[in-house]
């Protein structure tokens, strides 16, 4: 099932502090040109499998491979080069304060590329473009609003058209019309750009309008319980805590729980 | 239930022939006085274990919390002693609000336990959090190293208008308190120097203390101090708050070095402005040694900056400003080695910061003890 051309595979995945387990033994694969989701309740380590992704944290046992080539036992040049594949939009945003909104998504063109100045002015112009941001270049993070940062944030992260794009609780602190704005955003890029798109969320809204494949973790059980089309596993998944939380609470049948 | 007249509110038990009953009465309201409270709870108390005690709130005017507060009270001390309530005849405002608080029953060793852990535990965890520390410290202080050999290579990754900004605030920034700080000590050393060595007929000889004293040892322990308050609190919360913000996860997923971006500017812009600071800081202790010297002693300027001259050697100065960018050194490595450690809340920014600055402030007057022995043993 798992072939060198799945952008990421998880294979084994334990993840815990010391001796504390938070999740254990993940094995799934995330398919090139999916919106893949990973949900679940708060405290069932979505947050912290998207850090094991980005190499921020370490697993207790297991392996994650991008394309085929593992990423956990690699060195740091390595993950580095692997890494350079990926754009992250972390959960505020997460700009470099003390950059304009242009220096920002520039940081990694001068960091990676051998463009000119110039040519890095006009990725940068573009970048801010595709997420609606023409004219605040020169903008500070703090002089813009939060939906406006997280757009930033997407611009930088795809500064370098990354083959995946990590998106850490998109529509966190957005209203629902920017967050419907992101959502409609993020369903092209993976359209024009071909890129495969990762998304931690709780947000039914976002799961049923975008996802087309995901995993259920769980705080109880400390493993993920459920795999596949989300609008799939709010009718027909087998275990009732994922079917409860794709219902808003509600079992299909009707009771509360 | 509101009423139009306030009454004051009363609580009484009453035992009528078919059992005991609990009888409220009048406006209940947060901050007012209940008559009979404590006693009717006493009496609660006495009522015999299985005995059914009534709950009869009819006559209650104008209620919020207090009542609710009140009756929860009754509920804890009826339950824990078997007594059973019948809430029956409770208004159905009143009722439900009960219910509702208690329809979750109190989580099991949810509450907090106040208990400190034995004197041992206590002694075991805080030796264990240093090794860590120490650990963490000397992991640092290897990354600092493998950085500035980049940086001396000129392969190091940081934005060269980061270090201008860096050495713009630890430098010209700086002056100002730099001068007030040293200015007063030179002031202060003159003071107490003049009021003894004119005893002995030796004033011209405060020349001499001030200018050895400052250049010495005080002028680089000064600087330090006022630029640990300054530049090292400022590292650690600004590195702190990118934290929190995750900024740092960004550049590392971006696959920069936050040790090259961050902390070498830092360090960096210290270490070049400390000895420039030290320099800048023993001429103003000096004048301000002056300023004492030519008003109380009769001495002409002249004669001061003469005697100083003569007393103070080369090997003085360039001790003074090894040491200052020593000072320095350690205020960028605790000042940023506290920044990165920083935990994700507003809380632990402030934690971090205040730690940097005690943390360089030790390291800085542990350092000057140090140079004093060795400066002494090699007869510098």
């Amino acid at each position: 099932m798992c072939s060198d051309s799945d952008p990421i595979a998880v294979r084994d995945l334990t993840m815990g502090f010391g001796s504390y387990v938070l999740a254990r033994e993940l094995s799934f694969e995330v398919r090139r040109g999916e919106v893949f989701i990973i949900m679940g309740g708060s405290g069932s380590g979505k947050s912290t499998l998207l850090r094991h992704f980005l190499g921020l944290q370490e697993p207790l046992a297991g392996e994650i491979l991008y394309y085929g080539e593992r990423f956990t036992s690699a060195d740091e040049d390595d993950r580095t080069r692997m890494l350079r594949r990926c754009g992250t939009l972390f959960q505020s945003g997460a700009l470099w304060s003390s950059m304009t909104l242009a220096e920002n998504v520039a940081v990694p063109l001068e960091e990676f590329t051998e463009l000119r100045p110039r040519e890095i002015r006009e990725v940068v112009e573009l970048k801010l473009a595709l997420v609606g941001l023409r004219g605040f270049e020169d903008y500070y993070p703090s002089e813009i609003s939060g939906g406006m940062q997280k757009r930033a944030g997407l611009a930088r992260a795809m500064a370098l058209d990354p083959d995946v794009l990590y998106f850490d609780e998109p529509s966190a602190g957005l209203d629902p019309v920017s967050s419907t704005l992101l959502d409609r955003l993020l369903l092209e890029l993976r359209d024009s750009l071909g890129a495969t798109i990762v998304v931690v969320t709780h947000e039914l809204d976002s799961i049923f309008t975008i996802g087309t494949d995901s995993i259920f973790l769980d705080a109880e059980s400390r493993t993920m319980i459920a795999r596949g089309n989300p609008r799939e596993l709010r009718d027909h998944a087998e275990h009732p805590t994922v079917r409860r939380f794709l219902n808003r609470g509600r079992d299909p049948t009707g009771e509360v729980a | 239930m509101p009423a139009a007249v306030s009454s004051s509110a009363r609580a009484s038990l009453v035992t009528r022939p078919d059992g005991a009953v609990l009888v409220l009465a009048g406006d209940w309201q947060l901050g007012g006085e209940v008559a009979g409270a404590a006693q009717a709870l006493a009496e609660l108390d006495a009522v015999p274990a299985g005995a059914v005690v009534t709950l009869d709130a009819g006559a209650v005017g104008n209620w919020d919390s207090a009542l609710i507060a009140y009756l929860m009270q009754v509920v804890d001390r009826a339950q824990g002693r078997g007594v059973k309530l019948d809430r029956r005849i409770l208004p159905p405002g009143i009722g439900k609000l009960l219910d509702l608080a208690l329809a979750v029953p109190e989580k099991r060793d949810a509450r907090r336990a106040d208990t400190m852990p034995p004197f041992m535990e206590r002694v075991g965890q805080t030796a264990q959090q240093l090794s860590g520390e120490i650990g963490g410290l000397i992991g640092f202080l290897g990354e600092v190293t493998l950085a500035l050999g980049r940086f001396v290579q000129g392969r190091a990754r940081f934005r060269r208008s980061d270090l201008g900004v860096a050495l713009e605030q630890v430098g010209i920034d700086a002056l100002g308190v730099v001068a007030i700080i040293n200015f007063l000590v030179g002031l202060i050393l003159a003071f107490v120097g003049a009021a003894q060595l004119e005893q002995f007929g030796a004033a011209i000889f405060v020349a001499n203390l001030v200018g050895i004293a400052m250049v010495r040892d005080m002028a680089a322990i000064m600087t330090g101090i006022v630029m640990a308050g300054r530049s090292g609190a400022a590292f650690a919360a600004s590195l702190g708050t990118m934290q929190s913000n995750q900024e740092i996860d960004a550049l590392r997923t971006t696959g920069i070095s936050p040790i090259d971006y961050l902390v070498l500017p830092r360090i960096v812009a210290l270490v070049l402005m400390m000895p420039l600071l030290t320099l800048f800081a023993d001429a103003v202790g000096v004048i301000g040694g002056a300023f004492v010297a030519t008003a109380m002693l009769d001495l002409s300027w002249t004669r001061y900056f003469q005697q100083t001259w003569e007393a103070v050697s080369l090997g003085d100065l360039l001790g003074g400003l090894f040491k200052g960018t020593v000072y320095g050194a350690l205020i960028a490595i605790a000042g940023c080695w506290r920044g990165m450690l920083s935990g994700r809340t507003a809380a632990a920014v402030g934690l971090s910061t205040t730690s940097a600055v005690v943390t360089s402030i030790l390291l800085i007057i542990g350092a000057a003890g140090l140079f004093a022995v060795v400066f002494y043993v090699l007869g510098l």
